[in-house]
């Protein structure tokens, strides 16, 4: 019963919190709303049994984007009334509209076949041969590799396109605005003292994914954190983006999964099949190669195109 | 009511809250907030099939776990990219959303 208690406490604050995001008066109540939400989702992923969802949900969805968005939202409200509201009709339709999408969507989830058909008995089998412990990266980084593949590709395009926002005369140089430095600040502060304690922790999550809750996405954006706190806090200049080290670096992680994926077709029959004997090495080498371009492409995507105007 | 009954309800709702953001609010960045609520309704969609497909001693079915993880980073590009684009947007035209006219005031300096 208290378990049933504490989803129902979870249910409404997910409801809540999403409620309050939109109904919030300023951009910044919104993105509090947001983060808020997210932090419940995380809640919501423990309960659900996926640890490692959670962890992701916690630092890219919920702490990550709320990041961006604070960052992007705090140089655009300034100044600029917000824009007037649709008429109330407009916006009866789309209340009607949405709660039709929703209604539908909790009546499909509570009317689904029993037994649920899934795919865990399958993976659980298929484990020992990658030599992993932990089946969410077996299906990453092997049963699935071909998305995991592509998404590790997506990451690099995202950077190409917010680098691709630059003004032409900017081009090459520094991903960002001109930091402000404060050496004696609370960033200055903050930027100093973490990173020691984040790399450690980022690396370590990365590392225990092969077998424990974590992984290459969650260790990589605790990674991104502590290698863009020091360039925001002024005590560091970011790498310029012409920069070729950077650009190994953002690209190293496919790269090296094309590698292994297609040395499978010659070595292990099949397009990102690994030998058997090798399965771990290759997935290992594979994780870290990955984890230091998700570290590298989500920094320079929090960071944003070149620019060296003053942040305002 | 289970509790992965609870959570489909919740998931629901905030697909139902985020596209209503998404049709409803004119701001842009309020927009791409409302973008992420529904993502993360759509997400929790797929949290509470993954944990009806527990099976063989595994507490919920990891194929499901692995894709939402996947989703959430491309999610998080996604959005990077949207707010670069309104960043470049304000820069441009002084325009905090896709209103059809443009706002009457001269664009700030060129970047």
């Amino acid at each position: 019963v208290s378990d049933s208690l504490f989803d129902l406490v979870l249910a409404l604050g997910l409801f809540g919190a999403g409620a309050a995001t939109l109904a919030a008066r300023s951009l910044f109540g919104a993105v509090l709303g947001f983060v808020s939400t997210g932090m419940i989702a995380t809640l919501a992923w423990v309960r659900l049994d996926a640890p490692d969802v959670a962890l992701t949900e916690a630092a890219i969805g919920a702490a990550g984007t709320a990041v961006i968005i604070l960052y992007v939202a705090s140089r655009v409200s300034a100044g600029t009334a917000p824009p007037a509201p649709p008429p109330a009709a407009l916006r009866a339709l789309a209340a009607l509209f949405s709660a039709a999408v929703a209604g539908l969507l909790a009546f499909a989830l509570l009317h689904l076949p029993e037994p649920a058909p899934g795919l865990a008995a399958a993976v659980l089998t298929e484990l020992p041969p990658t030599g992993l412990g932990n089946p969410v990266t077996a299906v990453l980084m092997a049963h699935r590799a071909l998305d995991t593949l592509l998404e590790s590709a997506v990451l690099v395009f995202a950077v190409f396109a917010i680098w691709s926002m630059a003004p032409d005369r900017r081009w090459g140089r520094a991903p960002g605005p001109a930091f402000a430095s404060e050496a004696n600040g609370p960033l200055a502060f903050l930027a100093r003292a973490l990173p020691p304690l984040g790399i450690v922790a980022g690396i370590y999550i990365a590392w225990v994914g092969a077998d424990a809750p974590g992984g290459k996405f969650q260790g990589g954006a605790i990674l991104a954190a502590m290698w863009v706190l020091p360039w925001i806090a002024g005590l560091v200049a970011p790498p310029l983006i012409s920069d070729r080290p950077l650009r190994l670096a953002i690209a190293a992680g496919p790269l090296v999964f094309l590698a292994v994926g297609l040395a499978g077709m010659v070595f292990a029959g099949g397009f990102l099949a690994y030998p058997p004997a090798l399965a771990k090495p290759l997935i290992l080498l594979i994780e870290t190669a990955m984890t230091v371009s998700v570290a590298a492409a989500l920094a320079c995507m929090i960071a944003g195109p070149p620019e060296r105007r003053p942040l305002a | 009511v289970s509790g992965t009954a609870l959570l489909a309800v919740a998931a629901s709702g905030l697909v139902g809250l985020g596209l209503y953001g998404v049709l409803a609010q004119t701001s842009v960045l309020r927009k791409v907030i409302a973008f992420n609520l529904l993502s993360a309704g759509v997400f929790l969609v797929f949290g509470v099939v993954a944990r009806r497909g527990a099976a063989a001693g595994l507490p919920a079915d990891p194929v499901p776990h692995a894709m939402v993880i996947t989703g959430l980073v491309v999610a998080f590009a996604a959005t990077a990219l949207a707010l670069v684009l309104t960043l470049r947007l304000h820069q441009g035209t002084g325009a905090v959303s896709l209103a059809e006219e443009p706002p009457p005031r001269a664009p700030p300096e060129a970047p």
